[in-house]
């Protein structure tokens, strides 16, 4: 079965080829089959990118069904939201700064202090009531010092965004270096809960996904914040003379981003039990790629939640496939994934140079 | 408003403007770049901050921290380039962070209802769902101003708006002007087009380096006093500038041989004397093989309309595109220009059209830009001594008067005029042998264009050879000593510019046919 990466691998100069080698004949088609979808369902070219995402997300499924038994079955589908729920809403706050042209690299590390912060609280005893609020809440304030970092002082989002990431990197280590485990009921009881009918399930981490996710599309399409989000991705000097209230949405996208991360942070902690200083290192750039393969674009103006969702879950299959596959080294996730982002930069490059 | 002054690191903008502003009435804002106008706009709606003086709304006085305050006091503004999201749809743009909203979310159809009656105030029938960027310029300029009636705003700041738009795009807008001054609002409208102006203003006030020059009525004051209002300098001293210009274009023109050539008058002037020379020089998708010839001390004016390739050539001669046909001989030597490294190492130089983009820093100071070509071309181990560096800024300041004459201040704050002069000193700090300028006199205003014109005629007769494009035909045709016509990617033809070449002659072979005199 797993003859076809690996020969490729061997027949080709650098690993880093094999992967395209592969997924190229069921790219070629695209472009001209994109086009006569779009002349037939009359999209708009804003939507090119999401439909992309949808493509790739269905090819994957089509290739995954005929080549593994049981991949299509309602537990490989409900597991693949249930154990990337945290990605979901990192992603989604992702979005959110993405569509306004900046950038948040401390959601990894606030994941980390989260749950670290958390096991922490348990571990002396604090009740949940307590302790599942300061986990959302630390991600809120981290979130506060970068948009006061990129409004007031004028930082690129990039730099201060870094800044909080060291800022909250180190704090892990300064209340636990070591891996705390959570022993705490609560906790215990959102991570085995299971709710489903039939063979579909869905954990308590995948139904608060789901509802951030479902506020965020609310948020961003049936209120004034969200509409100036994507006003002030597209032009931030036009939005501001156009009178909408940058300064306070700018602030509120990264306010929300952390709170997204601390949310996150608190989902990633209950499905492994415990707060480690180490967890959730290179996670913002996992976020930052599901959000760009679901179709944001990366200046932005232009994007949308649902489309963060169909790429997480893109990443995901990645994931799921490579397991499935079975003798391939995991790290081939990360090439995959690379090869993916890949095409959806070069897509979004050719969006922007055909509109202007 | 009142005595109003602003200032920015090194220049003040504004000094001591009184202005008003009446109800139902168009009142035009007039003034060369640099003037004060857009600065007193900016004061006006809260862009900036002014450092003294009163605005007065209905006998209250404001002090607009942002936009969005003076938008919530009623003054609502339109600038020259539309500021709105062509990323979002129509209705959203006219009715963004205004939406109805019913239960905490935006009401999309009301939205829409809203948008659309808005836009039916201006009689604009488009498609609210349709996103902004589908349309043309013309439109948005449209659409921003129902976006700014939105908020029943009782002053309309209109910031040429008439820069981009055709005539009868010109036509509709004044027609949605007259309406809304029929319903009292107050318009203030800023253009540099003098026939629109006298068409549509009941007042007009002119400001001059940032000073308060008057506020005139339409019919009181003739054109010719209110350019005279405008640059400060009585006509004759206009005329004079033109008539020197002018003498200087002719002399080496008498050269040629006089009247209309076609492409084959190339192969008659002599090819030893020319600096460069260009034989099929083309590029596919851009321009179609041109033949040009430019000897010393020569200026050639382009003309044609915009998009008709007078930019796509000078770029191929400055290397900024390459040439995938042809031949360039360059001071008697074959070159190929991969690149403008190349050109500038044979000494030809080029100003582009964009002076924003391709051409200035504007966070460095005058001084910098100036030397930035020089020093580039020394590389940066060795570099120019702090005397040579002020030598050469002084001269250049001195000699193209550029204003303020401060070589420590922002080019930023400049106005436009006066960055075109920054640029060129730039460029002539390289002693170029060719200069090329693409629309150097473009949204500057009257005095620095003929300064720049007199500046060209004059290095023209120091031994340069220059390359004169712009859309001002009058300019061309008063400058160069041969005019080349291009059409549709096509050099035409090419005229040496004698006593009767006229502007029909050469707007005849813009537009094609048979106008041959």
């Amino acid at each position: 079965m797993p003859t076809e990466p690996l020969t490729s691998a061997d027949a080709g100069p650098s690993a880093g080829e094999a992967p395209s080698a592969d997924a190229a004949p069921g790219d070629r088609p695209r472009p001209g089959a994109l086009l006569r979808l779009r002349a037939l369902l009359h999209l708009d070219q804003q939507y090119l990118p999401v439909v992309g995402s949808v493509v790739v997300l269905v090819l994957m499924l089509v290739v995954g069904g005929t080549r593994y038994d049981n991949f299509l079955s309602p537990l490989v589908l409900s597991n693949l939201l249930i154990d990337n729920s945290y990605m979901v809403v990192l992603a989604v706050g992702m979005t959110f700064v993405i569509l306004t042209g900046g950038i948040d690299l401390s959601v990894g590390a606030v994941v980390a202090l989260s749950g670290v912060l958390g096991a922490r609280m348990f571990e002396s005893g604090y009740p949940a009531a307590v302790c599942l609020p300061v986990m959302v809440l630390v991600g809120a304030l981290l979130g506060v010092l970068a948009g006061v970092m990129v409004l007031v002082v004028e930082v690129e989002p990039f730099i201060a965004t870094l800044a909080v990431m060291f800022l909250a990197r180190g704090l892990c280590y300064v209340i636990a270096p070591e891996s705390v485990p959570i022993r705490a009921d609560a906790i215990t009881t959102l991570g085995t809960s299971r709710f489903g009918a039939g063979e579909w399930v869905i954990t308590p981490s995948g139904i608060i996904a789901l509802v951030i996710l479902g506020s965020a599309f609310f948020l961003l399409h049936y209120t004034r914040f969200g509409r100036t989000v994507y006003a002030i991705g597209e032009d931030e000097g036009s939005a501001r003379l156009m009178g909408l209230p940058v300064t306070v949405t700018k602030l509120g996208v990264y306010v929300l981003s952390g709170t997204c991360a601390g949310v996150a942070g608190l989902l990633f902690a209950i499905s492994t039990r415990a707060g480690y200083s180490r967890n959730g290192i290179g996670m913002e750039t996992t976020a930052i790629a599901a959000v760009v393969i679901g179709g944001t674009i990366l200046t932005g103006g232009s994007g949308y939640v649902l489309g963060s969702l169909l790429g997480v879950l893109a990443l995901g299959l990645i994931q799921t496939m490579i397991t499935f596959e079975g003798t391939l080294s995991s790290w081939w996730t990360s090439i995959f994934i690379g090869t993916l982002l890949f095409l959806f930069v070069v897509l979004q490059r050719v969006i922007v140079l055909r509109r202007t | 408003m009142t005595d109003v002054s602003l200032e920015f690191p090194g220049v003040k903008a504004l000094d001591g403007v009184d202005f008003r502003l009446f109800p139902g009435e168009v009142h035009a804002l007039l003034g060369e770049n640099g003037a004060g106008k857009s600065t007193l706009i900016k004061a006006l709606t809260g862009v900036y901050r002014p450092s003294g003086g009163h605005i007065l709304l209905d006998d209250v006085e404001q002090r607009f921290a942002t936009p969005a305050a003076a938008q919530a006091a009623g003054i609502s503004t339109v600038y020259q380039e539309v500021n709105l999201c062509p990323n979002l749809s129509v209705a959203e743009n006219v009715m963004l962070g205004h939406e109805p909203r019913r239960a905490g979310a935006i009401d999309w159809r009301a939205t829409r209802r809203q948008a659309r009656e808005q836009l039916k105030r201006l009689n604009l029938d488009l498609d609210p769902v349709s996103g902004l960027g589908t349309h043309s310029i013309a439109v948005q300029q449209l659409v921003a101003i129902a976006r700014a009636m939105v908020i029943d705003a009782k002053v309309l700041i209109l910031d040429e708006p008439t820069s981009s738009l055709d005539a009868d795009e010109v036509e509709r807008l004044f027609a949605v002007m007259r309406s809304l001054r029929e319903q009292g609002v107050a318009i203030l409208f800023v253009s540099h087009f003098l026939d629109q102006v006298y068409a549509i203003s009941d007042r007009m006030t002119v400001l001059r380096n940032g000073r308060l020059v008057g506020e005139y009525l339409p019919a009181e004051l003739p054109r010719v006093k209110l350019v005279s209002a405008m640059i400060g300098a009585s006509i004759e001293v206009l005329e004079r500038l033109e008539a020197e210009t002018g003498s200087g274009a002719a002399d080496p023109g008498a050269a040629g041989s006089g009247a209309v050539t076609g492409d084959e008058a190339s192969g008659a002037t002599a090819p030893e004397e020319a600096f460069l020379r260009a034989r099929g020089l083309g590029r596919k998708k851009s321009v179609h093989p041109v033949d040009l010839d430019i000897r010393a001390g020569e200026v050639i004016g382009f003309a044609g309309l915009l998009g008709s390739g007078r930019t796509e050539v000078a770029r191929l001669l400055y290397g900024a595109d390459r040439a995938d046909s042809g031949t360039l001989v360059v001071g008697g030597t074959p070159v190929t220009l991969r690149n403008p490294r190349r050109a500038l190492r044979h000494r030809i130089a080029f100003s582009s059209e964009s002076r924003r983009v391709e051409g200035l820093v504007g966070d460095l100071t005058v001084r910098e830009n100036i030397v930035l070509g020089v020093q580039a071309r020394r590389g940066w181990v060795r570099r120019l001594s702090r005397r040579r560096v002020d030598e050469l800024v002084a001269r250049y300041v001195a000699e193209l008067d550029i204003r303020p004459a401060d070589p420590d201040a922002l080019v930023r704050n400049l106005s436009g005029g006066n960055q075109q002069k920054v640029l060129l000193a730039r460029w002539l700090a390289m002693e170029p042998r060719l200069l090329i300028l693409d629309e150097p006199t473009r949204g500057i205003d009257v005095g620095a264009k003929a300064e720049i014109q007199r500046l060209v005629a004059t290095l023209a007769g120091d031994g340069m050879s220059v390359v004169f494009i712009s859309a001002e035909l009058e300019e061309v045709l008063r400058l160069s000593d041969r005019i080349v016509v291009m059409r549709d990617r096509t050099k035409v033809a090419e005229l040496t510019n004698t006593d009767d070449v006229r502007l029909d002659t050469v707007v005849g072979l813009i537009a094609g046919g048979e106008t041959r005199p």
